[in-house]
This record gives C-alpha cells, sequence and structure tokens, in this order.
C-alpha cells in the first residue's frame, strides 16, 4: 500500500473511532492517538523519501501512484509527493497534533469539534498529495467548509460574522479557481488526445499566452485569496481573531499555505509565460500585503488581531517570493510557509492559554506575567524571536534567503519592492518587542493575576512541539532546504523556458 | 407491450388503487398505503430490469435505453416522495382521499414518462398535459386550507397559459415544416423567422415548467401554498421531467439553429441563477426559499445545456439525478418537521441540532449537496455542468456561475447556522420520526454520498446518452 494513503485512513479511522466515543475525555484521547500516529507517519514518510533520494531516485514525484476516477473525464485519483509537499506534509502534522492538545478543554459538543478538526485536516492532506487537479481542489473546498461551524460554534466575539464572512470570500476564491482549472483541462493536449488534470501532463504543454492571459489572474487571485493577498486579506484578522485556539493555529499554520502551495504548484509553474508578464502587478499587491500587515499589527490591541495582521505580511513575504521567479526566493518561500506555519500556530496556541488564565486578550489589560506563567512567557518570547527573524530561529533562515533571492534582481522595480518589502522587519520587531515589553515585563496591574497556574502538561506538550520545530529549522536549515530544492527543479526549470530569471 | 413497459405497470397499479378504493370501508382507508408504496417500490424494481426497446405507433412513442434510463431516475425519486408522505397522509383529515395521493401522483408520472419516450410533437403535448393537470389537484389537496387551495388554481392558470403558448409554437413548427414527427421537422428546421418565432414560444411554454427567469413568477407562491411533500415533487420531479425533455428536443429537433438558442440560454442562465440566488436570500420561510433556490439550480442546469454535445446532456442528466437526492432530503427534514410541529421558517430552526442531531446533519448534507460542497454529490453534479459550458469555451458564464453558487452558499449556510450556531429559547423539541420518513431520508443520504463517488453511474449516463447527441 502507498504510505500516503495513510494520510487519508488515518483521519477518516480518527473520525469514526470519534464518532463511537463518548464525553470528552475518550473524545479527545481517541483524537489524541489518532494524530500521534499522523505525527508518526509524516516522520516516516520524510524519513523514506530522504532515503529513496539518497539512493538515487530522481522521479519527479515519489509514491506514485495513480487510479482512475472518472474515466471519460480523465479524472484521475492521483497521488505522489516532492520535496516541497513532504515538508508540508510535515508541517500540518505538527501543527495539528499541536491544535489537538492546545484544545485539550474544550467541553461543548467536543465530538463535533475534533471531528470537524481532523476532516479539516484530512482535507489539508489531500490537498498537499494530489496531483490531479480535480482532487486537488476537491480536498481543498473540504478544508475550507469545516472552518464555518468550527468557527461559528466554537468560537467568540462577532463569531457568526467572521465565520460567514471568512468562509465566503474563501469560496469566492475557490470560485476564481474553477474556470482557471477548467482552462487548464481544456487546453492540456493541443494534439487532440484525452484532456487530463495532471499537473505534471499539463507543465509538459505549451498553453498559448492568450489563454494564459486569462487563466493565470484567476488561478493566482483564486489560491492569493487563501494565502491572504491583499487586498483579498480582510477575512483573515476578523477570521483569526473569532476561532477558536486550534481551529486559529489549523487556519494561519497550515490552511493560509494551501494558498501559496497552490499560488505556484499551479498558477506559476503551468503558466509561466503569463506569470512572468503579469508578476509586477501581483508584486505590488504582495510588498503592499507585506508592509501593510506588519503596520496594521502595531496599531492593534488584541492579541489574536495582532497575530493575525502579522500573518498576513508574513504570508504576503511568500507570495512576494514566489513572484522573484528565482530558486533562492522560491526557496526562502517554501521556508517561509513551513516556518510561519510552525511559528504562528506556537503564538495562536500561547494566545489561547493566557487567554484561558486571564480571560483577556487586550494586552493593555495585562502586565508582568512573566513572573506568574513563566513557562507560556518564555515560549512567546522564543515565538517572538522566531517571527521577527533572530539567527537561530526558522524565521531568519527563511526571510534571510528569501531577501537574498529577491535582490538577485538587478532593476530597479524589483530593488525597491524587495527593500519595501524587507522595511517590515522592522515594523516587526517593534509589535513583538512591545507586546512582550507590556504583556510580560513590567508589574502584574491586576492582583487576580498573582494566583495564575502555569502550563499543564498538555500544554507544555503543546508548546514543546512546535518550539522544536521553530529550532530545528533554524539551528539545521539545511536538510529542509535540500528537499524543498530538490521539487523546485522543475519548477524553475519550466520558468526558465518561459523567460529570463534571475 | 414490453417496449411500453414503465407507463403499463403503472397504469396497472393506478386501475389496482382505484378498484380496491372502492371496496374499503371508509374507516380502512388508510390501509392502502402500504400495498400502494409496495406494489410502486415492485415496479421502480421492474423498471431496472433489461427489456426490449424500440418504436411503436408508426414513431410516435419509441424507447431507447437512455428514455428507460431517465424514466427510472424519475421513478426512484417518486418512491422517494410517496413514502416520504406517509407520515403526513396518516394525518386524520387526509383519511379519505389517500389513495387520490397515489392516483394523482402516478397519473402525473405515466405523462412524463409517455412525454420523455414521446417521437413526436403530439405526443410530447398529451404527455405534459398529462404530467400538469393533476398536480394542481395535488396542490389544493388541502382544500380547506386557503393557500393550498390558492396554490392549486393559480398552478391550473399558469400550466394553462404555458400550455397554450407551447401549443401555439408547436402549430407554427407544423406550419412551417408539414409534420409533427421529431425525425421529420428536423429536416424541415431551416431557421426561418417564422420558426424562430415558433421556436420562442416553445421556449417560453417549457420555460414556465421549469420555472426559468422571467417566467418562474407563479414558482414561490405555489411552492408555499402546496402542501410539503407536493412541493417537493413539483420542484424534483416535475422540474426534473420537463428539463429531460426540453434537453432532448433542443438537442434533436432544433439541433441545427444552436447557434440562435445557444445565445438566448447564455442569458437566461445568468438572469435565472441571478435572481433565484437574490430572491432566496430575502426568505425566511423555507418552502419559499426552497423555491427560489429551485429556481437557481435550474439556471445551473442550463449551463450543462448549453454545452450541446454528448457531455452536456450526460451532466444534465447527473446533475437532475443528484438535484432529486439533494432536495429530497432537503424538503424530507422540512416536511417532517413541518408536520409534527407546523414551523416552516429558518428562525424556528435555531438550536435544532442541539435537539434533532440527525435531521440537522441530515438538512446540512442535503443543503451542502445543493450548495456543490465536497465530498457530497452536488460537488460533482456543479462541477461537471461547468465543465460542459467550459468546453464550448464560455469561461466567463462559468465564472458567472460559481460566482452565484458563492451567493447559494451564503443562503444555504444561513440555514446550516440557524441549525447549529444558534440558540433559541425554545427549540423544536425532540421528536422521534416515523419508520416511513427515516427511511426516506436515509435513501437520500445514500443517494447524496454514493452518486458522487461512484463513477460508474456517470459514466452509464455517458454511455446511455450517447444515442441522443
Amino acid at each position: 500500500m502507498n504510505i500516503l494513503l495513510l494520510f487519508i485512513i488515518i483521519p477518516i479511522l480518527t473520525i469514526i473511532g470519534i464518532l463511537f466515543s463518548k464525553g470528552q475525555k475518550q473524545t479527545r484521547l481517541i483524537a489524541a492517538i489518532g494524530m500521534g500516529f499522523q505525527l508518526i507517519a509524516a516522520g516516516v514518510l520524510i524519513y523514506l523519501f530522504l532515503a529513496e533520494r539518497s539512493a538515487g531516485n530522481t522521479a519527479e514525484m515519489l509514491f506514485n501512484s495513480n487510479w482512475v476516477w472518472y474515466e471519460s473525464l480523465n479524472i484521475r485519483f492521483n497521488i505522489g509527493v516532492d520535496g516541497i509537499s513532504v515538508a508540508m506534509i510535515g508541517l500540518t502534522s505538527i501543527v495539528i497534533f499541536a491544535g489537538i492538545f492546545a484544545s485539550w478543554e474544550v467541553d461543548d459538543l467536543p465530538r463535533e469539534f475534533f471531528t470537524s478538526l481532523i476532516l479539516l485536516s484530512s482535507g489539508v492532506f489531500g490537498f498537499f498529495i494530489s496531483l490531479d487537479l480535480f482532487t486537488m481542489f476537491l480536498f481543498y473546498e473540504i478544508a475550507v467548509i469545516p472552518m464555518y461551524l468550527l468557527i461559528g460554534i466554537w468560537g467568540s466575539g462577532p463569531r457568526e460574522y467572521s465565520a460567514m464572512k471568512l468562509t465566503l470570500m474563501l469560496m469566492g476564491g475557490s470560485a476564481l479557481i474553477v474556470p482557471g482549472l477548467l482552462g487548464l483541462y481544456f487546453y492540456s493536449n493541443p494534439a487532440g488526445g484525452p484532456l487530463t488534470f495532471d499537473i505534471l501532463e499539463i507543465a509538459k504543454v505549451n498553453i498559448p499566452i492568450e489563454a494564459q492571459r486569462l487563466f493565470f489572474p484567476m488561478l493566482f487571485v483564486g489560491f492569493g485569496v487563501l494565502g491572504a493577498l491583499f487586498p483579498f486579506h480582510t477575512w483573515s484578522p476578523d477570521g483569526h481573531a473569532s476561532a477558536p485556539t486550534a481551529v486559529s493555529m489549523l487556519h494561519a499554520g497550515v490552511l493560509m499555505k494551501l494558498g501559496g502551495y497552490g499560488c505556484f504548484r499551479v498558477a506559476v509553474f503551468l503558466l509561466p509565460e503569463a506569470a512572468h508578464e503579469m508578476a509586477w502587478i501581483f508584486l505590488i499587491l504582495t510588498t503592499i500585503s507585506v508592509i501593510y500587515g506588519a503596520l496594521g499589527a502595531i496599531w492593534q490591541k488584541d492579541l489574536k488581531y495582532i497575530n493575525a495582521y502579522s500573518s498576513v505580511s508574513h504570508c504576503g513575504l511568500v507570495l512576494f517570493a514566489i513572484l522573484m521567479f528565482n530558486e533562492t526566493a522560491m526557496n526562502g518561500a517554501i521556508m517561509q510557509m513551513i516556518s510561519h506555519g510552525i511559528m504562528t500556530a506556537l503564538f495562536f496556541a500561547l494566545i489561547g492559554m493566557i487567554y484561558g488564565r486571564t480571560h483577556t486578550r487586550y494586552i493593555d489589560e495585562m502586565g508582568g506575567l512573566m513572573k506568574v506563567i513563566p513557562f507560556l512567557g518564555v515560549a512567546y518570547v522564543i515565538g517572538g524571536l522566531a517571527s521577527l527573524g533572530l539567527p537561530g530561529f526558522s524565521g531568519f533562515v527563511a526571510e534571510m534567503t528569501i531577501f537574498v533571492g529577491a535582490f538577485q534582481h538587478a532593476d530597479t522595480f524589483h530593488r525597491v519592492a524587495t527593500i519595501i518589502a524587507a522595511s517590515s522587519i522592522v515594523a516587526t520587531a517593534v509589535y513583538i518587542l512591545r507586546v512582550v515589553g507590556i504583556l510580560l515585563l513590567g508589574k502584574i496591574n491586576n492582583e487576580h493575576y498573582e494566583h495564575l497556574t502555569d502550563a499543564k502538561w498538555y500544554e507544555k506538550l503543546s508548546t514543546g512541539v512546535l518550539i522544536f520545530g521553530i529550532t530545528a529549522i533554524g539551528l539545521a536549515p539545511l536538510w529542509l532546504s535540500d528537499m524543498i530544492n530538490n521539487g523546485l527543479g522543475p519548477i524553475i526549470k519550466k520558468l526558465m523556458m518561459a523567460g529570463p530569471i534571475n | 407491450m414490453l417496449i411500453m413497459r414503465h407507463e403499463l405497470l403503472l397504469v396497472l397499479i393506478a386501475v389496482i388503487l382505484l378498484v380496491v378504493e372502492i371496496f374499503l370501508p371508509a374507516d380502512r382507508k388508510h390501509r392502502i398505503i402500504l400495498p400502494a408504496i409496495l406494489m410502486f417500490a415492485a415496479a421502480t424494481v421492474i423498471g431496472f430490469l433489461p427489456g426490449p426497446t424500440g418504436t411503436l405507433f408508426g414513431g410516435m412513442y419509441s424507447t431507447s435505453a437512455f428514455t428507460v434510463l431517465l424514466k427510472n431516475i424519475l421513478t426512484t425519486g417518486v418512491l422517494i416522495v410517496l413514502i416520504q408522505s406517509v407520515d403526513w397522509l396518516k394525518k386524520p383529515q387526509h383519511k379519505e382521499k389517500i389513495s387520490e395521493y397515489f392516483l394523482l401522483i402516478i397519473a402525473t408520472l405515466i405523462g412524463m414518462e409517455y412525454m420523455i419516450s414521446s417521437g413526436d410533437f403530439l405526443m410530447f403535448y398529451i404527455g405534459l398535459e398529462l404530467a400538469t393537470i393533476p398536480i394542481a389537484a395535488l396542490a389544493a389537496y388541502e382544500r380547506f386550507e386557503e393557500k393550498s387551495a390558492e396554490a392549486g388554481v393559480k398552478l391550473i392558470f399558469i400550466s394553462a397559459l404555458s400550455s397554450g403558448i407551447l401549443l401555439y409554437g408547436l402549430s407554427m413548427i407544423y406550419g412551417t415544416t408539414g409534420t409533427l414527427y421529431f425525425s421529420e421537422v428536423v429536416n424541415g428546421i431551416d431557421g426561418s423567422p417564422l420558426q424562430i418565432l415558433a421556436f420562442i414560444f416553445f421556449f417560453a411554454g417549457m420555460a414556465f415548467k421549469i420555472s426559468l427567469v422571467p417566467f418562474h413568477l407563479w414558482t414561490a407562491d405555489v411552492y408555499e401554498g402546496a402542501p410539503v411533500n407536493v412541493t417537493s415533487y413539483l420542484s424534483v420531479i416535475s422540474k426534473g421531467a420537463a428539463v429531460f425533455i426540453f434537453t432532448i428536443i433542443l438537442y434533436t429537433v432544433f439541433a441545427k439553429i444552436a447557434l440562435m438558442w445557444r445565445d438566448v440560454i447564455y442569458v437566461i442562465a445568468i438572469l435565472t441563477m441571478t435572481l433565484g440566488n437574490l430572491f432566496a436570500i430575502r426568505q425566511r420561510n423555507l418552502k419559499r426559499f426552497l423555491a427560489f433556490s429551485s429556481i437557481a439550480q435550474a439556471g445551473f442546469i442550463l449551463l450543462g445545456i448549453i454545452g450541446q454535445s454528448q457531455l452536456g446532456m450526460t451532466t444534465v442528466v447527473y446533475f437532475v439525478l443528484v438535484y432529486i437526492f439533494s432536495n429530497l432530503g432537503a424538503f424530507g427534514v422540512v416536511a417532517i418537521i413541518s408536520n409534527r410541529t407546523g414551523k416552516e421558517t429558518i428562525d424556528d430552526y435555531d438550536g435544532l441540532y442541539r435537539t434533532n442531531p440527525k435531521l440537522s446533519l441530515t438538512m446540512m448534507l442535503a443543503l451542502f449537496s445543493l450548495a456543490g460542497i465536497p465530498p457530497v454529490a452536488g460537488f460533482f453534479g456543479k462541477f461537471f455542468l461547468f465543465t460542459a459550458a467550459a468546453k464550448e469555451g464560455l469561461y466567463i458564464l462559468v465564472l458567472i456561475a460559481v460566482l452565484n453558487t458563492i451567493i447559494s452558499l451564503y443562503y444555504y449556510l444561513l440555514v446550516v447556522k440557524a441549525m447549529f450556531l444558534n440558540r433559541s429559547d425554545q427549540p423544536i423539541a425532540y421528536f422521534k420520526s416515523d419508520a416511513y420518513s427515516r427511511l426516506g431520508l436515509v435513501l437520500c443520504i445514500a443517494g447524496i454520498v454514493i452518486v458522487g463517488f461512484a463513477s460508474p453511474i456517470y459514466e452509464m449516463i455517458l454511455r446511455l446518452s450517447f444515442g441522443i447527441y
């Protein structure tokens, strides 16, 4: 059996287990066991993948299996992974595992909560292993819809508004994706043979430039909505702020990466000429995303909003780097996805835990928490330092790579864009340090806070896993960047055929 | 004989019911329900058995593997409708007219089957009339309810009007081509002005039946007034049959002037989807809500029709199949709750999940299927319709359609929101629905889940629709 099938089967088995469970304790135990297996499977997958590669297997996609589904339309269930998807699968497994423990205390309809959460993760896994655009899109939508219930039922604040806004905007994105995918399908075989949704097959075809000009913006914006592309990012702050902890983690950590992944795997990879032509438009938009997100975060007082805006900034950086069309920057883009995924999940987990103790998310109302909850405080500082790109953590590796890659473009336009985007690092430092200063240091400004208890075992486990991820990438980035480079090869080659790249 | 087996079986059942009805004492009328359903189920199963195909009456009536498939789809849908109506039929005020309900439904079904099998416009028209007039009686079934009676009258007027228009168009076709047989009319179609006028009349007449914008105005009132089960019959089976024959005639008889009707359908599709969706947003009564949503769904079906190819035919039939299960699922839930509590507005559904989780989940699945959300079948149905339109290069139309699905998702989510998110002081209390209703819903869910994943169903429709285009 193909090991990739495990990533569909384990969530389904876990959901079935949850349906038969009784009470909160059993439910969360089953969810934790299931996602634990998932994490192990991801570890095994990474190991097998690296072993296969070092044994000299140079096929573009490993662990490939291909079953016919709808024969006449040539829709296939075609799965396989390259280095990039393996890295994304690893990220997803870590975040969902940590997410289960971060929502250990959910007591309102726990069965429904964990079912939706795991259903969402299965959509994400399916998206990353699919090589067929149809199933890829199917899993994409599966990942988006449980969001509505998760935010709507277990969320806080204006949850109904946020849930509806988020769902409709993301579905609006997929509204653009559908004609784009159909366009790719009907141009996939100019010779007149059977049409196909297979990404690798479509990549071999040269789609006429007029068609590319029509479909590239649809696909890039469509996926870009999920990647919080300016001006379609407005779902993100509201959605993240209203969502329950684990959902914010999974959403900012993984789901937003679906957008970036789709942008380069589908839009840029399959329509390279149009990508070259139109990159400048989207480069301007992503630059705005980067700087706007960072500046927005400075103004916010709600911890979740701060982190949501910072996610807009960081994810904007991902799209920004993808549009640079060179190996270094794109490598950085993938690194940034992984790094930001873990980092932001850590932030949201910690915010959830702090909120659970202080019952407020406004930084003005808190202070001196480091003295009472040192574990969470230190974890927050670690996340913050990673976010502002301190060497030794994952953020530094990713952002450094991106900006080095971006600066390889010698023309003024790219240089200016890069400089503006790079200046967001300063803004990031401002909002991170400001939060750390107000929230953790100084005097305790509320006597209730003196009796707060520090992290429980499950909270420590949740944050520990994520911190391990951040430092592992920060200290030993090479295995990851090698893995990514491996997968980037064909994409870069395709881009080179379409036009000059730096 | 066997060529007409579907219709003859139904006639047989109708006659049996009629005779039994006479001999049943007044206090035992309800005993007819179970045998009637069993007989109908047997007829449904027999319909799936292989049988001869061919033409009768010199080409007026013809059966092919494809028409058998269409009839089977409709019969299956009707079976579910019948099962779902049992709970409602058992109400004391309906005691005396239970068998009428079955008779009327079976009569309309016979009409639809003749319509699908018709080989000339005369047969088509007779089938169409047989399929519409009894429905008006059904809509007025609860005749002491003002709204139900009103619905019946409205439906009969609208049917008469649209049939008149249609007939006028058919007479022009006869005038210009000198024949009513489909196979001969095809050769006579040359796109002369009179024929185009005839086509417009034909189109308008059918558009009334399928309730396309701007011929949709009757829909919401009739759907709201009629009993829930009749509404679901009207919106699913009746519409499905009309869509089938409409597509077949467009593809065969009017194939030569396809360039002309393509633009018409293009515009009507956009209007139907958009207006249907925008009106649905404002509705609070679930029957009106589903009425407008079904108008919007008809607009999506036009996307498949515009494909004008074997792919188009297949996707239309496939979508109608999916639509039957999804809409019957949604109507099934509405019917159960309406029968038990009399509540029919979206606000009444607040907090339903916490009291009746299974009903809520069924409703959610059905609505997601209508909205086209994976992994349920509606996603596949919609996606394939879009594929058919994209094949013609109509990417802008596809984009408009997909944006419309977002609007539709909004109002479907409003119901989901009421059931799952909202809390209510007086939620609908827990109740246990009867075995028939549950069986009906289980069938719907099975359909919603299986039809999408089981690609052989799609492939079978594709194979059989080969002869049509």
